[in-house]
Order: C-alpha cells, then structure tokens, then sequence
C-alpha cells in the first residue's frame, strides 16, 4: 500500500453518485482509528473494490451512503476520509 | 432407520453478520420452540431453541448477535466472540453454523474465513438462496465447499422446507478444522483473509453487474434530503396513527371482556373479601394493564417489519445530522424509536452501537420517550384537562410527545457537552438490500413481546396489584391521642407520609400513595389512583368516574404538574433492572433515576407553584 496512486482522492471528496475504485487505505497511528480502518477492510474497502457515493447529507456532506459491492454502509466523512479511490473515466 | 439415535443433543451455535437472515433461520428450525426472553430477569441474553435433526436427534441451537468481525467492536460482536472463544460461561457449541447471505458472498464469506481458525467443526449455511437465484448470481456450492474444505449447504429461511437440507446434515459426523489459531487479526491479516475471500468470490459466483442493482434508486429517493424526511415523516405518522386507533378499538374489545368476567363474579359470588380481591383487585388491576397490549404490539409490528424491510437504517441514516448536534449519532434512532413503545427493549436494542458514551447517553434517555404505559395516564389526564374539547386534547397529547424528544435531546447535549472527550463516534453503519419482511419472524417476534408483557403482568403488576388491594382493605392499626382508631387504611397511612414529600408539587394524598406502585409499574397508576378513590365497578367505569373527579376536584395546577411528573419521573422497576445489566454499573442506574427524578420534581414543581398563581389572579 505504499507506492504512490496518480490521481486517488479521498473517498469523503469523491463526488455524489460517481464511480470509483479504491486504490489503497491510509493506515493511521492513532490506536481508535485503526480499529476503525481495520474493520473498513473488513467490511469490503479494499484495493480494488468499486465503490460510490449514493446519497450525502445536505449541508456538511454528512453522512455518506457508501456502495461497496452489494452493500451499502454509511460512513463519517472522517472515516470515509481514510480510503483512498481513484474515480472512474 | 439402522443407526441408533445419539441420546446426546447436539449443541450448535448460528454464527452470522447482521442481515445474513439468521435470526429468520432461526425461527425457521425451532419454531415456537424458543426460550423467551424476559427482560425483567438478569441472565437472558440469549436465544435458544431446539428441534430435531432428520434422523431424530435433539439439537439445542443458540442465535448468536450478529457479528462483522470476530475482532469485536460493539458489545454484541463481544458476546459472539467470547461465546465460540471459550472465554464466556457458555459451555463451548459442539459445531457452529456460519450463516451467509448468498446475495452477498462477497462481504460474508470474509467471517467463513476467520470462523475456521477456531478449530470448531464449522458449517457453511448459504442462506437467501431463492433471493440470489432471482438476482441472477450463480453460486457453485460444490467448488465453494472444495475451495472452504467445509461443508456448505444451501438455505431459504422463508421458506417452510427451507431448511431440511441442513437438518440432514447434522447427522452426519462432522471433522473439526483442527486446533483453534484464531486470535485478533492484524490489518496485514485481514488484508491477505481479504485477498482469499476475493479469489474464493470470483472462482465460485458469477453475476450480473453491481451497477443494474435497484436498491440504489430507492435509495436515492428514500435518502433524498427532502423527500426522504417527507417519507419518514408520513411513516412515522401513519405508525402512531395505527397505534392509537387500531390499539383503542382492540382495547375496547379487552375491556368489555374483562367488563364481563368482573359481572360474572359479582353475580355468582357473595359479598366480601374474597369477591373484593377478585374484582377491584385482581381484575380491575390486570384488567386495567392488559388494555394496552394491542398498542405495544401495534408499535412493534411497524417497528420489526419497517426494520426487517431495511428502511430503519435509512430513516437513522437521516437523522444522524440533526440527532448529531444532540451529541448522538443515527445509530441511536432506533434504539430511541423501540423506547416509544417500551424503554426495555429499545435500552436493549443499544448494543449495537460501538462508541460507550454514545450507548450510555442512549441508554439514560430512553425513559424520556414516551412508552406505551404512559398513554393511560396521559389520556385520563388530558380527557380531565379537556372534558369536552377533543382537538386540544389531541394536540397536548402530541405535545407531551414532543416534550419528551425535546427533554432526551436536551440531555444528551447536557452529556455531550460535560465530556472531555470530543471525538466524534463512528457511523459505520450497513444499510441492508430491501427486502419484503419475513413473516413467520415477524409472528414469533410479536408472540415474543406479547409473551414477555403477559408475564410481567402475571408477576410483577398481579403481586402490585394483590398488594396495593391489601393496602387500602387493611385498617391502620394507628389510634389517636384518644384511643379512638383512625379512619384510614394502610396505605392512606402511606399516602399521608408521602404527602408531604408532594405537597410543594401539589400532589394530594391519593395521588401521593399512587406513584409508589407506579414506580414499580406505571401501568398500574390509573388502577391505582381508581383504588384510592375506592370506586367500584369495572375497567371502564373506575376510568369514566375517576375522570369525573379528577376534572371536577382536582384544581388545574395539580393536572398540569401530574402531567409533568408522568413525562419525566422514573417509573417502572424493570427499566432500573435493565440500566444495571446493560452498563453493568449501580452508578449509572442512580444516576439515570436520579436525574430523572431531578427533573421530574422541577418540572412539576415549577408548573404546580406558577399555574397556582396565574390561577388566583
């Protein structure tokens, strides 16, 4: 998960109903968000899975509704902030 | 039939993550063969059930709480793991059966995965099997059982004979996978278990293009920031709705019932103490609690087949900005929604949210909703407020609602605000493919809350209600300073101590000596305000008259602060017994009935004290 990805945002930055991939995940220091990104993996973020943002709240574009795979998870801008994804074409 | 029949049951454990289906499987296997849970009690956390494998041999099959990960992060994924770890009192299951949703391998199978380290022998139940083939995803069961080294066989929990090809394979012997490696996985195993989930998927399933799936357009309308608050709002409104008048007219049909047995009685029973037991006490009591099953069952229908349909995470998923400037997150909508109709489940339903202050703060506003054991004491009030105004009385019954949402929200800032730890909690929240609601699971979750409020009142509100008759039938052995006995029972005893606590909130002493069972129950309230006005008769009579004296005797400022008092005060013993269990904490409980109590006084006292001076200018 090291190497540089051209062109890969946030998946919090990636725009309402837009495809994408996910290039890599950022792995953080602090212990609460690793298990928070630990259980992202586990729950389907990881490289090369397609995702999109369905739906996003209003005013702060909070919550997201996430599709990864045949599921759908709301996240935090915070913690969607932690998948890396490089939208489609 | 050759082979003898093991005598030894078998004792198995579903294993699943959340809307896998395999609560429906479940019921499906045992039927009405559960252990009910009662909440009132401390040790059921569980579910259990058994039935019988093909063959004929007894299985016992415990439902565990849905689970991601065995690396746990809600209390409920904790209970799982600690179970098929052996690191809980449960004895460990002779096999578990990992439950897997078939429309969705490709998060599930990640749990196959992790399960088989435990060194358990371990069954693939490939579940919602019509549902994939309707969807067009092939599955290769074959391949995927090789690929697995397991045994994998294919299930339809809503079917009737969905879950015969399981039943037979527990006759078989099954291998166990080996001494347990299990232990909580680093992100670099999780990501290598993803990487052989991700080969096992693609070797196994064929289908069509994720984009075509249509959940994604009801959801864009069901979360649209406009018309998703319109649907919710509708929602909710025709669910209170249906509560209301489907749960009046049911209610009427239970009080005329008991009407007649008390009619029976007293025409076939001959005065004295034993017939006044039997009707003011007994029938008139239980009478006057069971009236209000049909709402709660009501509340739970909506509730169970809005959340089992997938809508319920939608609706949370709404809320979370707007609960989110209360200190809360969506996660605690549902939880807050269940408390509508009983603060017991709804502090139960709390589990499922990872973050502790989050749950806590949950937890402790809960009783602020109002329950279903309110609506008597609510309308008795508001019917004595407004004798002949039914649109007021409908609003201010609206408005004591809202004032408990209101009082919640406010708390929970109040808690948000106090903590010095700001991080914001975790949302990571599935929201499931829709799905019609299966209806055997629904049937036996409402004969499950019908079950466990039948027995509360067959224990706690009978043994009240016994006591509280004995109460006012039992003379006070207490003489005055001339030797002449007092004229009043025990409990006017009680009452008149307790008056003086109520007095400053205008509380006479009928009223005073009401709220004692009524901490135990709130139900039993109104029975027990009709008991201290010692009036005769039935259900329907004791609530026709005890309104006539209540709008005629009672000055306007004592109904106010009664009001008042019913919308915060903590009521009801089995909410204080759940706040301990769940926390796991005497503090906490005090705190929650402090607090309440707190509030309930103030709001009581200040609404008494202002009313009865705007009323004598």
């Amino acid at each position: 998960m090291e190497q540089e990805n051209m062109g890969a945002i946030g998946l919090d930055r990636l725009p309402e109903d837009q495809w994408a991939t996910v290039s890599d995940v950022t792995v953080p220091t602090d212990a609460t968000d690793r298990g928070l990104v630990l259980r992202l993996l586990e729950l389907g973020f990881v490289p090369g899975e397609r995702v999109r943002v369905v739906r996003e709240g209003r005013t702060v574009r909070e919550p997201l509704a996430v599709r990864v795979g045949h599921t759908t998870f709301a996240l935090r801008r915070h913690e969607a902030a932690f998948i890396r994804v490089i939208p489609a074409e | 039939m050759e082979a003898p029949v093991p005598k030894q049951p078998l004792r198995i454990a579903l294993l699943g993550n959340p809307n896998c289906g395999k609560t429906a499987l479940f019921n499906l296997l045992t039927g009405s063969r559960q252990k009910v849970a009662n909440y009132a009690g401390v040790t059921v956390e569980r579910k259990e059930g058994v039935f019988r494998t093909t063959a004929g041999r007894q299985v016992s099959v415990l439902d565990l709480p849905g689970a991601y990960s065995l690396n746990a992060l809600s209390g409920d994924e904790a209970v799982t793991r600690d179970v098929i770890t052996g690191h809980s009192q449960e004895v460990l299951p002779d096999l578990l059966v990992c439950v897997v949703d078939a429309t969705n391998l490709r998060l599930h199978l990640r749990l196959v995965l992790e399960a088989r380290r435990l060194g358990l022998p371990l069954v693939v139940a490939l579940n919602k099997m019509d549902r994939a083939r309707q969807l067009g995803i092939h599955i290769d069961t074959s391949r995927l059982a090789r690929e697995l080294n397991l045994y994998v066989t294919e299930t339809v929990s809503v079917h009737t004979h969905g879950a015969d090809t399981l039943r037979e394979l527990l006759d078989e012997n099954l291998p166990s996978t080996g001494p347990s490696t299990w232990r909580e996985s680093g992100i670099e195993q999780v990501i290598a278990t993803q990487h052989d989930v991700l080969r096992i998927f693609q070797s196994v399933v064929t289908e069509p293009a994720i984009d075509k799936d249509p959940s994604d357009r009801m959801d864009r309308f069901l979360m649209h920031p406009v018309w998703g608050f319109a649907v919710l709002a509708v929602v909710l409104f025709l669910t209170f709705m249906a509560v209301f008048s489907g749960g009046a007219v049911l209610s009427g049909i239970i009080e005329e019932g008991f009407g007649a047995v008390a009619g029976l009685v007293e025409a076939h029973m001959d005065e004295g103490l034993l017939r006044g037991l039997l009707v003011e006490g007994i029938i008139g009591g239980v009478g006057g609690v069971i009236v209000f099953l049909p709402q709660i069952l009501i509340l739970f229908l909506f509730i169970l087949a809005l959340e089992s349909s997938g809508y319920l995470p939608r609706a949370a998923f709404l809320l979370d900005r707007p609960m989110s400037a209360a200190g809360l997150s969506g996660r605690s909508f549902i939880p807050l929604l269940s408390s509508f109709a009983c603060a017991i489940p709804g502090i139960m339903a709390t589990r499922t949210i990872s973050h502790w202050r989050d749950r806590l703060t949950t937890i402790l506003i809960a009783p602020l909703m109002a329950c279903s054991a309110r609506i008597p004491v609510y309308t008795l009030l508001v019917a004595a407020l407004f004798p002949d105004d039914a649109v007021s009385a409908a609003l201010v019954m609206v408005g004591l609602y809202i004032l408990g949402i209101v009082a919640a929200m406010t708390v929970a800032w109040v808690i948000k605000s106090t903590d010095k730890d700001h991080a914001r909690s975790p949302l990571m929240m599935e929201l499931p493919a829709y799905q019609w609601p299966d209806v055997r699971s629904l049937v036996i979750g409402l004969w499950e809350r019908a079950m466990i409020f039948l027995r509360r009142v067959g224990t706690i509100i009978l043994a009240i209600t016994i006591v509280m008759w004995a109460l006012y039938t039992i003379p006070s052995p207490r003489r005055t300073a001339d030797g002449a006995p007092v004229e009043r029972s025990l409990a006017g005893e009680l009452g008149h101590a307790l008056h003086h606590v109520f007095a400053p909130i205008g509380f006479n002493e009928q009223i005073s000596f009401a709220l004692v069972p009524g901490m135990a129950a709130r139900e039993v309230v109104v029975s027990a305000l009709g008991t201290a006005y010692a009036m005769q008769g039935d259900e329907g009579e004791v609530d026709e008259q005890l309104r006539e004296r209540i709008t005629n005797e009672w000055p306007l400022a004592t109904k106010l602060s009664l009001l008042l008092w019913m919308v915060f005060a903590p009521q009801c013993l089995s909410t204080f017994a759940v706040v301990k269990r769940e926390t796991g904490s005497w503090k906490q409980m005090w705190i929650m009935g402090g607090y309440l109590f707190a509030l309930a006084y103030l709001a009581s006292f200040i609404t008494y004290q202002l009313t009865t001076v705007l009323t004598a200018s």
